[in-house]
């Protein structure tokens, strides 16, 4: 059964660069164990040790979010495919400016 | 009504549209499935963000953060930045908008336009650059006002407060709210009213997918999740790719006639995916979504002629909605 999955830049190193790969599992969790078998390292930077999604990362089963279709248990077809993003949010790039001034605002404040 | 005391007045209650053209055909005897357009671009500076920055300014004006002359920054890369120009214009505040350099050239005459001063962070140097960039300013200018849209509460309150009102009063039989995933102030301020009221509502995210070179530099350690953001309000979130986006809004204007931004295309995608859904289960459906502005601010883009794959490279490494 071969899903595809989309690899964001930042984790290319776990998969010698490659843009696509292909893994297996019927679920979400499943694929990222099949991965990580070929991937090493790569499941860990997408789950917690506590075994849930990375607050910071978005997972995507045909353009959907997992986390309303049941996260690492979302069911998963054969031709299914997985795209995998940092979590940004439109207007990153103000959001970003935004909370470093936020943040930077409240530590001058704790001063 | 059609007569305001004055433009910040005017702000709101906008158009709701049906879409007979681009709504899908249901079997014969089968429930209707419609969708709706809720015209956020008749705001008076074209965009859902006119709602926000009067809500903001309002709330801070009250709470005695905001006196008069003084400046309000807020790093933006567009609408924010234009709605917040104009009623700082009228209600006596001077604007600074920081933002990466790759934004589109009408936007900065806009912004110019309506009075804003614009410092600009490196786009090569992505969000990293434009942190660096507004936290210098920030230490420089301690006394300036923030109202920080991503987690300012008066940006959601005010969807709760008038878009999602709104929507029910003009669509009561409505089964599906589809809008942006930004800042997230509307979905989550409509997306709690309508929830509040409407029984069984689905509250459907449609978010861009950018091109790989916004995506490339960012670290998933250092990722971004609004405070506004919060997913019980969500019923399912989609991601939508360039070229997706694109080829919905162009079908917008040439088979319904409304011409739009590229962040409508995303949402319009999503919107008509519930609906095809429905048709397919037999189910009635309502589905509203938001035109979030017009199109005029990305034709310099290119995007809205020539080949998909020709636009999608126009907007590769641009943050289209």
């Amino acid at each position: 059964m071969a899903i595809e999955v989309r690899i964001p830049t930042i984790l290319r190193s776990y998969t010698g660069g490659a843009k696509v790969v292909e893994g297996s599992g019927d679920t979400l969790g499943d694929l990222l164990a099949d991965l990580d078998s070929r991937h090493a390292g790569l499941r860990a930077r997408l789950v917690t040790d506590a075994g849930a999604l990375h607050r910071f990362v978005n997972v995507y089963v045909n353009d959907e979010d997992v986390r309303f279709l049941g996260a690492l248990d979302a069911k998963l077809n054969d031709g299914d495919s997985v795209t995998i993003l940092p979590a940004v949010a439109g207007g990153a790039f103000g959001f970003a400016a935004a909370a470093a001034i936020a943040g930077h605002r409240a530590a001058v404040a704790a001063r | 009504m059609a007569r305001y005391d004055s433009l910040l007045d005017a702000c709101g209650g906008t158009p709701l549209v049906g879409l007979p053209r681009l709504s899908p055909t249901v079997p014969d005897g089968a429930p209707p499935v419609r969708l709706w357009a809720k015209l956020e671009d008749r705001n008076p500076t074209g965009s859902i963000k006119d709602r926000a920055a009067l809500f903001m300014v309002r709330a801070a004006e009250e709470a005695g953060r905001l006196r008069p002359g003084d400046t309000i920054l807020e790093p933006t890369s567009g609408n924010t930045g234009i709605s917040l120009a104009m009623v700082a214009k009228l209600r006596g505040y001077r604007l600074v908008c920081v933002m990466p350099e790759n934004v589109s050239t009408e936007r900065i005459q806009l912004l110019r336009m309506y009075g804003a001063e614009i410092i600009f962070s490196p786009a090569a140097g992505g969000s990293n650059q434009a942190v660096a960039t507004a936290k210098q300013i920030a230490a420089e200018h301690p006394d300036w006002v923030m109202l920080y849209q991503y987690g300012n509460e008066a940006n959601a309150r005010a969807h709760y407060e008038t878009t999602g009102p709104e929507l029910l009063h003009d669509l009561p039989t409505i089964t599906h709210f589809v809008a942006g995933l930004g800042t997230t102030g509307t979905l989550m301020g409509a997306g709690r009213y309508l929830r509040e009221k409407v029984d069984g509502i689905q509250v459907v995210a449609a978010e861009p997918r950018y091109g790989e070179l916004v995506y490339g530099l960012r670290n998933i350690d250092e990722g971004y999740v609004p405070e506004l953001y919060d997913a019980s309000v969500l019923s399912r979130r989609f991601s939508v790719g360039t070229r997706d986006a694109v080829l919905r809004t162009r079908q917008l204007v040439e088979v319904e006639g409304i011409f739009a931004g590229f962040s409508t295309g995303a949402i319009l995608h999503a919107a008509l995916a519930v609906a095809h859904e429905a048709v397919r289960d037999g189910r009635r459906a309502d589905v509203a979504f938001v035109v979030a502005d017009g199109g005029w601010k990305y034709l310099s883009t290119g995007a809205y002629g020539g080949t998909l794959t020709d636009a999608e490279d126009a907007l590769e490494g641009q943050l289209w909605a």
